[in-house]
């Protein structure tokens, strides 16, 4: 077995079981904690696809952003001791029966179809390339998306401002909307 | 550099990493554990974005653009899903889905 084969399984284990354990475990902090094992292993596939950027870009934004953003969001809303209770048996099971049906679906589906094998040549991806093809207008140009998600950010972080901010003097519409 | 791996084990891997996400986001009930569930669905949406781009058609680069995008809507989603979070503990000193059924107050 070759060495990448055996990377491949040992990324792919990791992440089945700690995705597995982000969505059952009862500690919530702990979630957070299984769900970065599961955002870095997930950069490790990239680096074996040889998206050495995307790899970077997972890790700086997932695991160094987002997590540590819902941790402190956890920090700040529960308990760590705090533990669920027990969402009830038919709710679980439910879910459990729908999840596997999705999945055996999938599985049968994608292991049916025969994939065109490829002749191509795999293009080098630099980041000169990236940095070109985001900022170009050709044919191979995404100048336009570029654009697009650089407004949804601002929109989004003047949005999460405004909305997490406490509400001021200014707003005497319902003075007692935080009192409770 | 993926010698010996089938495209389908990436489709797979994936496949089970999203519907391990749909199974958190139907049975959890706090908030931000599905905020958590739908970061999983959207990193599997990603494996197969970059499964697809590789080894299908490895002289383009829709794919790896299209989940850079991904993972930055995936941000901006984070970012106000927790200002709202933090606005509903604020009004109802909970996160609980199910306590948290008022919307006009």
């Amino acid at each position: 077995m070759a060495s990448n084969q055996i990377m491949f399984i040992l990324f792919a284990a990791m992440i089945i079981v700690f995705s597995v354990l982000t969505v059952t475990s009862r500690k919530i902090l702990r979630a957070a904690v299984y769900l970065l094992f599961v955002l870095v292993s997930t950069s490790g596939l990239y680096f074996m696809l040889n998206y050495q950027f995307l790899a970077a870009v997972q890790i700086t934004i997932y695991a160094g952003g987002i997590v540590v953003l819902i941790i402190f969001s956890i920090l700040l809303t529960s308990h760590i001791s705090q533990k669920f209770e027990f969402s009830g048996w038919k709710k679980n099971v439910f879910s459990a029966i729908a999840a596997i049906t999705g999945a055996i679906l999938s599985i049968i589906t994608i292991l049916d179809y025969k994939f065109p094998a490829t002749t191509e040549a795999a293009k080098e991806v630099d980041m000169r390339l990236i940095g070109k093809s985001l900022l170009s207008v050709d044919y191979d140009g995404y100048v336009l998306p570029f654009e697009v998600i650089s407004v949804l950010l601002l929109a989004a972080m003047v949005a999460a401002i405004v909305v997490a901010k406490k509400s001021g003097p200014a707003k005497t519409q319902s003075p007692t909307l935080n009192q409770e | 550099m993926n010698t010996g791996i089938p495209i389908q084990y990436f489709l797979i891997l994936a496949t089970i990493m999203f519907f391990t996400g749909v199974y958190g986001f139907l049975t959890r009930r706090n908030l931000i554990t599905i905020l958590m569930s739908v970061e999983l669905i959207l990193n599997s949406v990603n494996i197969n974005f970059l499964a697809f781009n590789r080894y299908l058609y490895p002289n383009k680069l829709e794919g790896m653009f299209f989940s850079l995008f991904v993972i930055a809507v995936a941000a901006a989603e984070a970012a106000v899903a927790i200002a709202i979070i933090i606005n509903i503990y604020r009004r109802f000193t909970t996160i609980n889905v199910e306590d948290v059924n008022e919307m006009k107050f």
